[in-house]
């Protein structure tokens, strides 16, 4: 006899350990979804006890009920939803067994809602490391409900765990603290009220019942627990002596940062190399396979080119997630944020904008969506606005190929090109700051920044949480920044194949006696000026001509919005080179050397010009993806178009001045 | 005295959270009266400080810290 699935609600403080839990209860059969309208992520997942279904629900950590000002409202107002629309069967409220007075107040507050609920103490052993000893029977008997003890450890936990979730349970019967007047649901829902409302004296109001709670907790744990520190083992407090060390700690900072470069850079080209081959090789086959025409065109030109171009970066994306978990996981991101927030602050971030910021060099899409860590919406709206001007990995092909053009190879000590990518790096971040600093004096402040910030004990990453991260954030990256770059590839597919009236029939007509060997790639060029997208170019050219670009550089401009490194590729069709040449880059810049300008005749590919590009490339918002991304982290298109039209402005002052200084 | 006053090692006691936005946000996060705290680190840069509160560390700017009312325990 199948009965009516029962719900459950996973609630706790930060760093409890919570999703742990909801992993080994669930396994594969879970969930992530983004509240509707918000960034707050819910996790779904179902279980099954012989013959009872239970669908658990793990709620984003939280400190308390009570939001503190506006920017929590929104994760408190679901919280509220959540306990107290769905027909809530039971609360499995976590709590970090070494720091259980804390832990303790959020718990106060949720069993004086008076709904069955289970005291789950995570990482007791933890505990007892630190000389914590809890009477588990004596706290269960005094608060009246279940209380369950989990060792972090040992994997008889989740069986000990299902088996209490299937007796029944009680409800919390005495009260932390209780209004006589009204039910304490009401009275939770009159302070949210008054919060909302800015009310005069209603932090002050919930400050006196914060205080009153802990006196309760306090009495509650005196008997219960002792504490004996004296065999205790710090680790967390030694490791933290050498890395917030003055010296060692900004040592072992840029050592862990050079590191994740290195992985970023270095080692992601291999997969990266893999996947370059693969879909070349596929779209010959399908190029090969399929009857010659337009179908053939668009499925390898079109999809199969823009799907490769976005798929190429995931080994990136993938291992700057892996690195942000394990970071995080580990209890060092924390350490970043408290060392760097000093810094921060006086550009109009915070500590915990360093993980944007370093994450934008190698994608600014993953590393918006992780600026949510970011409590205070001044300072997250300003880390949002300033992370796609850290130099990102689609930059590099456009800096190698420009930086090719500006400084020849040489055997010296010193890689003139590299130091050249060094500057642009620099001047990213530099950029970054400064803009920071601007819209921090421009952007009302709607609340005070602060930084309040639990640092937990240090803890080995768990494997199977780092797993999960990599396949929920490669799949989010591939579905929703795919769809966004499929449709963008395949529109400048169509405008590049395509022209007005009949110009393609009469390049054809021109080149039919033609016996060249360069024939096709002489059609394909002078096709691509004649198409809409070498309109478009022709059309802003007396935008960029200040700027010292031509025409055919406004296309690579152009398609250059749905990824950067489209530019080499485009200047690579519109120079006709081949790009079957073992030496293409050698020949490409060559080719680009021999570019002259229209009106007067002199090289193209001045100083002056590649500097101006260089700059261009290193501000403009070129990026749908991001600017996509903006709008879903922020929900106002303003943010997006500010973002498009600060980063653009900026760049195109920045290459003119450049231009006209150096021509 | 507040906690942005402690040095590196004092152990105090708190007394009360001055009354502003952040008052209930700090009482929530241990800062009670009667708890103890200690500050344990400076960050590299002299700010923000981090404190041990009863058992748990805190990351706090001087901002927030010279919110919490101490007492030195002696």
């Amino acid at each position: 006899m199948s009965q009516k699935e029962k719900h459950i609600l996973l609630i706790g403080n930060p760093n409890c350990g919570k999703s742990t839990i909801f992993n080994n209860l669930t396994g594969l059969n879970q969930k992530i979804t983004n509240l509707p309208g918000t960034t707050i992520e819910k996790k779904v997942g179902v279980f099954k006890i012989e013959d009872q279904t239970y669908r658990i629900t793990d709620l984003p950590g939280a400190y308390s009920i009570y939001p503190n000002g506006e920017d929590e409202i929104l994760a408190i107002d679901y919280l509220k939803n959540s306990i107290l629309n769905h027909q809530v069967d039971l609360i499995l409220y976590i709590a970090d067994a070494a720091n259980l007075q804390r832990n303790l107040l959020f718990f106060s507050q949720i069993a004086d809602l008076k709904l069955p609920i289970i005291l789950v103490l995570n990482m007791i052993d933890l505990a007892t490391y630190k000389g914590i000893e809890i009477d588990i029977d004596k706290l269960s008997e005094s608060l009246g409900v279940l209380v369950i003890a989990l060792n972090s450890k040992k994997n008889t936990a989740k069986k000990e765990l299902i088996n209490k979730i299937h007796k029944e349970h009680q409800v919390f019967q005495s009260d932390f603290f209780k209004k006589d007047t009204i039910s304490f649901q009401q009275h939770w829902n009159n302070n949210i009220e008054a919060i909302k409302e800015n009310k005069e004296g209603v932090y002050k109001k919930i400050a006196l019942e914060t205080n009153e709670r802990y006196l309760k907790i306090q009495n509650i744990l005196t008997p219960i627990q002792s504490k004996n520190t004296q065999n205790a083992k710090f680790i967390t407090h030694k490791l933290d002596k050498f890395l917030l060390h003055p010296i060692y700690g900004i040592l072992s900072l840029f050592a862990v940062l050079f590191l994740i470069f290195q992985f970023i850079f270095k080692v992601a080209q291999i997969p990266a190399d893999w996947i370059d081959y693969g879909f070349s090789n596929l779209i010959r086959f399908v190029s090969e396979t399929l009857p010659i025409g337009k179908l053939n065109d668009l499925i390898c030109d079109g999809v199969l080119a823009g799907v490769g171009g976005i798929v190429i970066f995931l080994p990136q994306i993938v291992l700057l997630f892996v690195f942000l978990t394990i970071l995080e996981e580990t209890g060092y991101m924390t350490r970043v944020s408290f060392m760097s927030d000093n810094l921060m602050k006086k550009f109009g971030l915070n500590g915990k904008s360093v993980i944007p910021l370093i994450g934008g060099m190698a994608c600014a899409i993953p590393s918006i969506m992780a600026a949510r860590n970011i409590e205070n919406s001044k300072d997250r709206i300003i880390t949002i606005l300033v992370t796609p001007l850290m130099s990102c990995s689609a930059r590099i092909p456009v800096y190698t190929l420009l930086a090719g053009l500006l400084v020849e190879k040489n055997d010296g000590i010193i890689d003139y090109r590299g130091l050249l990518m060094l500057v642009m790096y620099v001047l990213g971040f530099v950029a970054s700051l400064l803009f920071g600093l601007l819209f921090k004096l421009i952007l009302k402040q709607k609340e005070k920044s602060f930084f309040i910030l639990e640092m937990p004990d240090y803890k080995l990453p768990q494997i199977k949480n780092v797993l999960r991260v990599i396949y929920s954030k490669s799949m989010d990256f591939v579905i929703n920044a795919g769809k966004i770059i499929l449709i963008v590839s395949i529109l400048l597919w169509f405008l590049a194949n395509h022209a007005p009236k009949n110009n393609f029939a009469n390049i054809e007509k021109k080149y039919e006696n033609y016996l060249g060997q360069d024939k096709n790639s002489l059609i394909s060029s002078e096709k691509l000026e004649s198409s809409y997208i070498g309109i478009m170019g022709r059309s802003i050219e007396p935008a960029i001509k200040p700027l010292g670009y031509d025409w055919k550089i406004g296309i690579a401009l152009i398609t250059s919005f749905a990824a950067r490194e489209i530019f080499t590729g485009t200047l690579a069709t519109i120079y006709r080179v081949q790009e079957s040449d073992d030496d293409g880059n050698k020949k490409m810049l060559t080719i680009l050397k021999e570019q002259k300008r229209a009106d007067n005749g002199l090289p193209l590919y001045s100083v002056a010009t590649i500097v101006s590009l260089l700059l261009f490339y290193a501000f403009a918002m070129q990026c749908f993806s991001t600017l996509a991304v903006t709008y879903r982290e922020t929900k106002a298109l303003k943010w997006p178009l500010i973002q498009f039209f600060y980063m653009t402005g900026f760049a195109y002052l920045a290459s003119l001045i450049a231009y006209q200084l150096l021509s | 005295m507040f906690a942005s006053d402690l040095d590196i090692g004092q152990l105090a006691v708190i007394e009360k959270v001055a009354e502003s936005k952040l008052q209930n946000k700090l009482i929530e996060m241990g800062c009670f009266e009667g708890n103890t705290i200690t500050k344990i680190f400076n960050s590299p840069l002299g700010d923000p400080s981090a404190f041990d509160i009863n058992g748990y560390v805190l990351g706090l700017r001087k901002e927030e810290a010279s919110l919490i009312h101490v007492i030195l325990k002696k």
